[in-house]
């Protein structure tokens, strides 16, 4: 695979397995270039980013600039709060106005599902979805995708557990599929409330019990469990939760020795997970947070029509 | 002056006509129904071949917005869709800001009414300002013009308020509408619950909520005798509970709308908001669950739940962007496209849905065709094709998934009380 011949990265549905390894390699060269000294990379110069966040995110939003400015890439951050979308102006008029300006890309979180599919389909400017509704999240399965190869060579044949509020998150669809494509065998967890049976659908496993499932895991992948949740009756309390479903150092000792514990932050601590585990060797929750910088300019350099660097180049990097 | 129309083939489902007989029209009324009817120099004569003549079409659930919306659609120009649309009788929901809880209402309803090219009925509401709470003065709503009652857009959420409203209409002999909802278990869900809804990450609403009011509905009209009838059916499993209650012999009937038997959930993802309608599109068992309900006579009104917005509402995230889509332009088309070329519905069966049920749902002397009745008559050319686009579409909203279609069924002419007020140009 020669280059990413497309204009938006809006989900992984839409993604084949060669262009999730493409982007995977071109992270790779990218995570060398920018944990070295002199971080920034020009190679594309003169271009613009908007970065457009409809809900807050912290990370997320970081991440994605800091990608941006090591490729010479120009940012603009559009607070929502304070622009005109607060005046009621729609999406399409926002993102036209940012197109007048010449922004190249838009990096779009929002809490509507599809909204930057919609996007897509009323601009000429590449859409990179940051994150909608319950949906998506690709550039997040990227980088755990990214994250388990950087450990482990490949996805063939590993195992991994995706545990929490499957039902409401956009991580766990994203990352799924992604794995999948991998060759992986996915197994969901969560409570039966936000664990429909229509997961099925993906083809991936199901259980209602951690205990029972923790020892097969190759990767156990935490999700982040929203309290609000709990005043929708989909689980009792945070106290029952915990008991069923928080990595505990007692669960972890269950597991295999060389677990990879992943969590797409942020965390909630002695919630959905101990801090013994957060902060564990076995966990490559930090690790996770730097390879999205490297997986999001990858993102960027092959949406612009770059193209794979090569072995040598990348070791001259 | 006498219209004299020739050659075509009569359907009249009231009587199971089907036909070649000429028509002739005077005064507002039908003059006689024969063959070969000799015509005389001062007759506008409509020659019908190839085309099929049927008693004027009825949709019994319209939204035209006004009062209050008149940007998006008015009782005026939403007249003028229906005429050119087939359809010369519609009643019009009372949805409206205000909303038409009281004769004053009513009557400017049928005011507005008066200057347009068809027949408008009124629904009123259930409930005082729509609340769902205090039944209306459903005795002076009637007086007004209204025909039946319903709180569309919303349901009626209390069982008491609903079994009083069913208990009191029955001195009127009018029909209560539901919209069969409940409002917790759809949980501001925006389209079906299923397979699709989890993979978009959209919330779904579920083929229950729908039924169980269905369900209850049923109960309370077999509690009060009092007629009711259910709006935009769209499940397989409320076709299932309606046709328990006909077989029960309570006094329910139940309409669907086109889109129901035309499309599924699957389009969510690439039609988005101009797919979002509530009920949401359902799934394929589901679709044909719904044609199956209209074969066997469970469903016994196709209605189009015709609702205007304006692009820069439906031109939003699906999320944010109205329920609803514009019905009665595809209407005609759909019903020949859909029921009776892929599905082997006859004439006569798939357009009694349009013609003979609503009316005596609605109790209205129309929907027939026979002499002494009124001069409403639709001529359709099933034969030939239109293309629904903005040339097509003469709808100042054109919030409908089925842009890009090619259907079968063109209207030739739409006549309403012995005027033409329709000729495909």
């Amino acid at each position: 695979m020669n280059a990413l011949n497309r204009k938006d990265l809006l989900d992984i549905k839409s993604l084949s397995p060669e262009e999730i390894l493409l982007i995977c390699d071109t992270a790779k060269y990218f995570k060398d270039v920018f944990t070295r000294d002199v971080k920034t990379v020009p190679v594309l110069r003169g271009k613009t980013v908007c970065t457009l966040f409809y809900e807050p995110s912290t990370r997320t939003r970081l991440s994605f600039e800091l990608a941006a400015k090591m490729l010479s890439v120009n940012t603009i951050n559009v607070p929502v709060t304070t622009s005109s979308v607060v005046k009621g102006e729609s999406l399409i008029d926002t993102v036209r106005t940012l197109e007048a300006m010449k922004a190249d890309y838009i990096v779009m979180r929002h809490a509507a599902s599809l909204a930057p599919h919609f996007l897509s389909k009323n601009i000429d400017g590449s859409v990179i979805n940051g994150g909608d509704g319950f949906h998506a999240h690709p550039t997040q399965a990227l980088l755990d995708t990214y994250s388990i190869i950087e450990k482990r060579g490949t996805l063939k044949g590993l195992h991994i557990g995706i545990i929490g509020d499957i039902k409401h998150s956009r991580v766990a669809r994203s990352d799924l599929l992604a794995f999948k494509k991998l060759g992986a065998k996915v197994t969901l967890c969560g409570p039966s409330t936000l664990l429909p049976d229509e997961f099925e659908q993906y083809g991936v496993d199901m259980t209602y019990d951690f205990d029972e499932l923790l020892p097969d895991l190759d990767v156990v992948n935490m999700l982040r469990i929203q309290r609000e949740r709990q005043q929708g009756s989909l689980f009792p309390s945070i106290r029952e939760y915990n008991l069923l479903y928080c990595l505990t150092e007692e669960r972890f000792a269950k597991c295999k020795s060389d677990v990879i514990i992943m969590h797409p932050g942020p965390m909630n601590r002695g919630i959905e997970i101990d801090d013994a585990i957060a902060d564990h060797p076995n966990s490559i929750i930090n690790e996770q947070v730097t390879n999205g910088v490297a997986v999001r300019m990858a993102v960027f350099y092959l949406l612009a029509g770059g193209t794979p660097f090569k072995d040598e180049e990348n070791q001259e990097a | 002056m006498r219209i004299v129309i020739k050659n075509g083939r009569l359907i009249d489902p009231a009587s199971g006509t089907d036909d070649r007989l000429d028509v002739v029209l005077s005064g507002g009324r039908v003059e006689a129904i024969d063959r070969n009817i000799k015509t005389s120099a001062e007759d506008e004569i409509i020659d019908a071949g190839g085309s099929i003549v049927l008693p004027g079409l009825i949709d019994m659930h319209v939204h035209f917005r006004e009062p209050g919306r008149e940007d998006v659609e008015t009782i005026l120009g939403g007249s003028m869709v229906a005429a050119k649309s087939g359809f010369t009788s519609v009643c019009t929901m009372p949805n409206t800001t205000p909303v038409i809880d009281n004769q004053a209402l009513v009557r400017f309803i049928i005011m507005e009414a008066s200057k347009g090219p068809i027949n408008v009925f009124p629904a009123a509401n259930i409930t005082k300002g729509g609340k769902g709470e205090e039944i209306s003065e459903m005795g002076e709503l009637i007086k007004g013009g209204a025909v039946a009652f319903t709180d569309d857009g919303k349901p009626v959420m209390s069982s008491i308020t609903m079994r009083r409203a069913l208990e009191y209409s029955r001195m009127f002999g009018a029909p209560i509408l539901s919209h069969a909802e409940d409002k917790s278990l759809a949980d501001d869900g925006l389209m079906n619950e299923g397979l699709n809804s989890i993979r978009l990450g959209l919330k779904g609403i579920p083929r229950e909520a729908e039924e169980v009011m269905i369900a209850r509905d049923i109960l309370l009209a077999k509690l009060t005798k009092g007629k009711i009838h259910f709006c935009h059916v769209s499940s397989e499993g409320s076709v299932e509970i309606i046709r328990r209650g006909k077989n029960d012999k309570i006094n329910v009937t139940c309409e669907t709308a086109p889109h129901y038997f035309s499309l599924t959930d699957d389009e969510v993802e690439e039609l988005m908001s101009m797919a979002k309608m509530n009920p949401p599109l359902r799934t394929e068992s589901d679709r044909k669950g719904i044609i199956e309900g209209l074969r066997d006579g469970t469903i016994d009104v196709i209605a189009t739940d015709h609702a205007p917005h304006s692009p820069n509402e439906k031109m939003q995230e699906i999320e944010y962007a109205p329920f609803g889509i514009i019905g009665l332009e595809t209407s005609v088309p759909l019903i020949i496209t859909e029921l009776v070329r892929k599905n082997n519905f006859s004439y006569i069966q798939a357009f009694a849905k349009v013609t003979c049920n609503p009316a005596g749902i609605l109790n209205l002397d129309r929907g027939v065709l026979k002499t002494g009745g009124h001069a409403d008559i639709t001529i359709i050319n099933p034969e030939r094709k239109i293309k629904v686009d903005e040339q097509f579409l003469m709808s100042k909203c054109k919030n409908t998934p089925f842009t890009g279609r090619e259907l079968y069924g063109s209207i030739e002419y739409t006549i309403c009380n012995g005027k033409i007020v329709y000729r495909r140009g």
